[in-house]
C-alpha cells in the first residue's frame, strides 16, 4: 500500500522544440483516485499518453508497479523497452479516450470481448459473461447487439468504460471523458466513473475539466501548468484554499467558464 | 430468315466466356497483389517497402501491353538463355500480365484506405494490448475494405475492358472472336457494335455485382446497409 503504482521520476517529453513536460515528478499509490486538472496544452493528457505507451518520454524514467514503463534493466543500468516488455507492462493499465474510439466495425458486445478473448485467451462464452455484466455496470444491457453508430455519445462512452474494464486492468485512466459529450449526456459518464471510484483497488487518473466531479470523487488533486505540478493536495484545500496565485486564476477561469453556459 | 448477326453470337459467346474467366482470375490475383504491396508499402522494414514500391511503380509506369508481350514473348526467350523452360500458356500470361497491372493500381488504393482509418483506431487498438498484426487484421483492414470497394469497382471494370489486348497473344476471348469474324465476314460495323454492347453488358452485371458487395462489407456504417 506504501509503494506508488506509478511513479514520474523527472520525466522530460518533448515535441520537436516544444517541452510538454518538464522534469516531472508525482506519484500515486495503489488504489488511488487522482484528478489533473490545468489549462489546456498543459501537458496533462500528455501524462496520461505516456502511461498508455502512446508516447515516449525524452528523459527521465516512469514507474509503473514499482517496474519502468519505457524502460527495462538492463546488463548496465537501464535500457529502452523492447517491444514485449511494453506489451506485458500495458497489461496493467486501461483507457477511456475522449473521442471514446470504439471499434465502428463490431458491435457493443463484440468491443468489449475482442480483446479478452484476443489478448487474453479468454474463452468466448466467458468473455462474454463478463461483458454482459459489465454491460449492466454501465447500464447497457439492452445495447449489446447494436453498432456504436446507433448509440448516443453518452452511451458509447459507457461502452469505452466497459471496454477498458474487461482487460482488468489495475489502472484506469481518464483522458477527458466528456469533454466531447453534449451537457445532457455528461451526468450518465460521470455516474458511471463515480460508482467505479468507489472501487479500493482499481487506480484512477482522470484528466477532467468537470471541476466539481473531482471535486467529489478525487483523493487528492494536482494542477497543472507549462509541465509542471504547480500545486496539489486534497480537493478541499485546492478548490477552497489554494496557496498559489497561477492556481486562483485557473479555478476562476473554470468557474467563469461554467457560469457562462 | 434468320438476321445474319445471329450467327456471330455463338463464336462471340464462347469468347464471352474466355473474357469472364480472365477478368475474374486476373481481378482474384490483382486483390492480393493488392493487398501484398499496399500493405507492404506501409511496412517498417525498409526492404519490403522498397520492393513494394518498385513493384507498384514498375507496373505502373509501364504499357499493360508491352508487360502481356514482355511475358508471352521476350520472358521464354531469357529463359532459353539461362536455360530454364519459361515458355507460358497464354492464358496464364495473360491472367498475370492483367492481375499484376491491377493489383500494382489496386496497391496504392489499400494503402489510401488503410491510412484513412482514424488513428484513434490505432491507439485504442495499442491501449487493448492488440499486437500490430491483431491491430492490421481486425481493426485497420476491416474498417479500410469499404473505403476501398468503389475503386475495386472501377479497377475491375477497367480490367475487364483490358482483356481485350490478351486477343493479340491469339488467346480466344471475345476480341480475338470478333476479329476471326471479321476476316472471314468483313462485316465490321455489325460486330463491333456487338461486341461493344457486349463489353457493356458484362460491365453493367460487374458493376452490379461490386455494388452488392460494398454494401455488404459496410453494414456497420451509420446510415448504409
Amino acid at each position: 500500500m506504501n509503494d506508488p503504482i506509478i511513479r514520474f521520476d523527472n520525466v522530460v517529453k518533448r515535441f520537436g522544440d516544444h517541452t510538454v513536460l518538464d522534469e516531472l515528478n508525482f506519484d500515486i499509490r495503489k488504489g488511488e483516485k487522482v484528478t489533473i486538472i490545468g489549462p489546456s496544452g498543459s501537458g496533462k493528457s500528455t501524462v496520461l499518453r505516456i502511461l498508455m505507451t502512446l508516447e515516449g518520454i525524452e528523459g527521465g524514467v516512469v514507474h509503473v508497479g514499482g517496474e519502468p514503463l519505457w524502460h527495462e534493466h538492463g546488463p548496465v543500468g537501464l535500457v529502452p523497452a523492447s517491444q514485449a516488455h511494453l506489451h506485458r507492462m500495458r497489461g496493467q493499465l486501461g483507457m477511456v479516450f475522449q473521442q471514446f474510439n470504439l471499434f465502428p466495425h463490431m458491435t457493443v458486445l463484440r468491443n468489449i470481448t475482442e480483446a479478452p478473448v484476443k489478448v487474453l485467451g479468454l474463452g468466448k462464452a466467458e468473455a462474454r459473461d463478463r461483458a454482459e455484466e459489465l454491460l449492466e455496470l454501465v447500464g447497457l444491457s439492452d445495447h449489446a447487439q447494436k453498432y456504436p453508430h446507433q448509440l448516443s455519445g453518452g452511451q458509447q462512452q459507457r461502452v469505452g468504460i466497459a471496454r477498458a474494464l474487461a482487460m482488468r486492468p489495475n489502472i484506469l485512466l481518464f483522458d477527458e471523458p466528456t469533454s466531447a459529450l453534449d451537457p445532457e449526456l455528461v451526468g450518465e459518464v460521470l455516474n458511471v466513473i463515480g460508482q467505479l471510484s468507489e472501487e479500493h483497488d482499481l487506480t484512477m487518473l482522470l484528466v477532467t475539466h468537470e471541476m466539481r466531479f473531482a471535486r467529489e470523487i478525487s483523493d487528492r488533486i494536482l494542477f497543472f501548468d507549462q509541465g509542471r505540478i504547480v500545486e496539489e493536495g486534497s480537493p478541499a484545500q485546492l478548490f477552497t484554499s489554494p496557496q498559489r496565485e497561477r492556481t486562483r486564476e485557473f479555478l476562476g477561469s473554470e468557474l467563469d467558464r461554467v457560469l457562462a453556459v | 430468315m434468320t438476321p445474319h448477326w445471329i450467327e456471330y453470337l455463338p463464336p462471340l459467346i464462347e469468347g464471352a466466356w474466355v473474357t469472364l474467366q480472365l477478368t475474374v482470375f486476373s481481378t482474384f490475383l490483382g486483390v492480393v497483389m493488392a493487398f501484398l504491396f499496399g500493405v507492404g508499402k506501409l511496412s517498417h522494414n525498409p526492404f519490403i517497402r522498397a520492393f513494394s514500391v518498385a513493384y507498384i511503380e514498375v507496373f505502373r509506369g509501364t504499357s499493360l501491353l508491352v508487360q502481356l508481350f514482355w511475358l508471352y514473348f521476350a520472358l521464354p526467350l531469357t529463359g532459353q538463355a539461362i536455360g530454364i523452360d519459361l515458355r507460358l500458356p497464354p492464358v496464364v500470361a495473360g491472367v498475370l500480365a492483367l492481375g499484376l497491372n491491377i493489383g500494382a493500381y489496386g496497391a496504392e488504393v489499400v494503402r489510401g484506405a488503410i491510412q484513412s482509418v482514424h488513428p484513434g483506431q490505432h491507439e485504442a487498438a495499442l491501449a487493448l494490448n492488440f499486437t500490430p498484426r491483431q491491430t492490421m487484421l481486425g481493426v485497420t483492414i476491416p474498417q479500410a475494405v469499404p473505403e476501398m470497394m468503389p475503386a475495386f469497382g472501377n479497377l475491375a471494370v477497367q480490367n475487364l475492358k483490358d482483356t481485350a489486348l490478351v486477343s493479340l497473344i491469339s488467346l480466344g476471348d471475345m476480341t480475338f472472336r470478333a476479329e476471326q469474324i471479321r476476316n472471314f465476314t468483313q462485316d465490321s460495323t455489325v460486330i463491333y457494335t456487338m461486341l461493344l454492347f457486349m463489353y457493356f453488358g458484362m460491365a453493367l452485371v460487374l458493376t452490379a455485382i461490386m455494388r452488392l458487395l460494398e454494401r455488404r462489407v459496410g453494414q456497420w456504417r451509420p446510415g448504409k446497409g
